[in-house]
């Protein structure tokens, strides 16, 4: 395992980057769910003159609720919005942000298009992959983080770009990637 | 910022940010929309359209002339805010929702009141989660001043606005994918005509603006559209955001009249290369745009000098690429991610895009025939204009552009049967030192 660290070219421009970055606000507190899935389905629903646009914003609901997207999901997502679990599959099936598949407590997506990948996004991915044990798009053995490369996030500047279950860090060098994984442990403690 | 290139700033004239209401207000917001909802609705888009304000998205569009396609009176009507924010380099509406996210909702309003809308639609891209919960927010405390709902300033004009978030796909950034997915299928794009002014979401008139460019148009009825129109050049008016990234000393967003060069953004204000590197190559408005050279920094990042050089001004994102980064890669990297991002409605894109990321795999690798070049340009040629959407032609310009510009680079490849750059081109872990491919 080779030690990585960030080439000069890149660490003047993460520096760079530091500077250029707006201060992003503190996050929202997780939406309210003690309501049922089906009744927070309807209330989406309702927003909409067609009720159809309420699958993508139903299926998140439902994503939310199940971490991932099992049968079951569609089966709710569907009787709440009035279309068939098959449609409400063929839809999420198109978008990336849809789990079809069960996955670790933690989603770390690291940006590996250009803007990212001309600033040592490579390097971070592969600090992931050695700091982990696994290769990009697998799942730790204990469940905690699943490891994905991902296209544009829209932080090209202050790349590379890492976004944490939906939280952007920017930017993350590869010597950057061990304290970052620490603390999502120290989290979950 | 480094103000080392003068020029006048309107959308981010501050340091930063303006998401409480109050701060807002404090700085002048929402005055347009009082004057709005006390003018004639048409006058509105007269003077977006004397303003010569084009779509910031990426087409470049007159945003006056989009609105005045709408059929006049036929209800309901719709605005989308196209906040999918996408092309690969481009991260300035993300930082216009953060700074300034009452900019975009007043411009929504006024926009929405000049063309009569039934609601606005904000498709926001599903990644921005802290921009969706600013937005939120702001549209919340809007809310409560009155600015939104029913009978806005005692107006009689009830104004919706719903934020929709997207789930992840490139193409949805175009405007009838965009619609597609807002009426909750997946997002493939759609005949044109009939445009989206006379029928787009749920079939009903639509008009689709991008984040910067409604957020400008609060500024604009605040100077007149005469005043807006007197910055920039012939036809391209205003100040506009420029999203810089790549190997630059300061990336960042940059908000600068439409007089100023590549060279006053990537030098000036990015202070060049870093760590003594020379610049190789500069794609001028995302990566769906081609090359220019170094020897083009001078180009005005006005929309026709940007054509004129022999690229497209897109969506503002200049991405600047240095001596040691291997042209082969890159242009791999693009055409995986638009292959990734292909809808597979049409054939030459869903076809064409995977065609181009084996050819270009087998020259990275070593694999490729010789004549393997010519048939990567022919096939970039097969998809050029032949697809119902320009996405298949987001590969097959920038790509043919790198073979253009570096064909010797990609003929060496070919010749000694590798990647001459393994090891000191930047892109390289992605390929080259692990089995895998990313995405």
């Amino acid at each position: 395992m080779s030690d990585r660290h960030a080439d000069p070219a890149s660490a003047e421009t993460m520096a760079g980057a530091v500077q250029t970055r707006p201060r992003m606000p503190a996050p929202l507190p997780e939406p309210d769910r003690s309501l049922p899935l089906r009744d927070r389905i309807l209330d989406v629903v309702a927003l909409y003159p067609e009720p159809r646009s309420a699958i993508v914003p139903a299926l998140r609901l439902a994503q939310d609720e199940f971490g991932w997207l099992p049968t079951e999901a569609f089966e709710q997502v569907a009787d709440a919005t009035g279309f068939t679990p098959a449609l409400c599959k063929s839809v999420a099936s198109f978008y990336d942000m849809f789990r079809l598949q069960p996955q670790g407590a933690h989603e770390i997506c690291v940006c590996t298009n250009i803007s990212c990948a001309l600033v040592g996004a490579g390097d971070t991915l592969r600090a992931f992959e050695e700091a982990l044990g696994i290769t990009v798009g697998e799942t730790t053995a204990d469940g905690m983080f699943t490891l994905r490369a991902v296209e544009c996030y829209g932080g090209c500047g202050w790349g590379p770009v890492v976004s944490v279950d939906e939280r952007y860090h920017e930017p993350v060098g590869p010597d950057q990637v061990s304290g970052l994984l620490a603390e999502l442990r120290e989290e979950a403690e | 910022m480094s103000a080392t290139v003068p020029g006048r700033r309107i959308l981010l004239d501050f340091e930063g940010d303006r998401r409480d209401i109050h701060a807002y207000e404090q700085a002048g917001g929402y005055e347009s929309l009082k004057r709005a909802v006390q003018m004639d609705p048409a006058d509105i888009i007269g003077t977006v359209d004397e303003s010569g304000l084009r779509g910031r998205g990426g087409a470049g569009f007159p945003t006056g002339r989009k609105a005045s396609f709408l059929p006049k009176d036929r209800k309901p009507a719709y605005l989308c805010v196209n906040a999918d924010e996408s092309e690969p380099g481009t991260f300035k509406d993300r930082e216009i929702m953060l700074r300034n996210p009452h900019a975009l909702i007043e411009g929504v309003l006024i926009m929405s009141f000049g063309m009569g809308a039934t609601s606005a639609f904000i498709y926001i891209r599903g990644e921005y989660r802290t921009e969706f919960e600013v937005l939120r927010r702001a549209l919340e405390e809007a809310r409560s001043r009155g600015y939104v709902g029913l009978n806005v300033l005692g107006s009689g004009y009830n104004a919706t606005v719903v934020l929709h978030r997207g789930a992840g796909a490139y193409i949805c950034g175009e405007e009838t994918a965009l619609l597609s997915s807002l009426e909750g299928e997946r997002g493939q794009p759609r005949s044109k005509p009939p445009f989206p002014a006379v029928a787009g979401l749920y079939a009903a008139p639509t008009l689709v603006n991008n984040v910067e460019t409604l957020a400008s148009v609060p500024f604009i009825l605040k100077m007149g559209g005469r005043e807006y129109a007197a910055i920039g050049t012939e036809r391209s008016k205003g100040t506009r955001v420029f999203s810089l990234s790549g190997n630059v000393r300061r990336p960042g967003n940059y908000e600068l009249p439409l007089t100023a060069t590549l060279r006053d953004l990537i030098e000036g204000l990015g202070g060049g290369a870093p760590d003594g590197r020379t610049i190789k190559a500069i794609i001028p408005g995302g990566s769906s745009t081609p090359l220019l050279m170094p020897d083009q920094l001078d180009t005005g990042i006005d929309y026709e000098s940007i054509a004129a050089a022999g690229s497209m001004a897109g969506s503002g994102a200049v991405v600047v690429i240095d001596d040691r980064t291997c042209m082969v890669q890159l242009a791999l990297r693009v055409a995986e991610f638009y292959r990734h991002e292909s809808c597979g409605k049409c054939t030459p894109c869903r076809e064409g895009t995977r065609w181009g990321v084996e050819i270009i795999r087998r020259i990275e690798m070593g694999d490729a025939r010789q004549g393997e070049l010519d048939l990567l340009l022919n096939v970039c040629d097969r998809i050029l204009g032949k697809c119902l959407c320009p996405l298949g032609d987001a590969m097959a310009m920038p790509v043919a552009s790198y073979v253009t510009h570096f064909r010797d680079e990609f003929q060496r490849h070919i010749d000694q049967g590798g990647c001459p750059f393994t090891g000191q081109s930047p892109i390289t872990p992605l390929y080259h030192e692990h089995a895998g491919t990313p995405a």
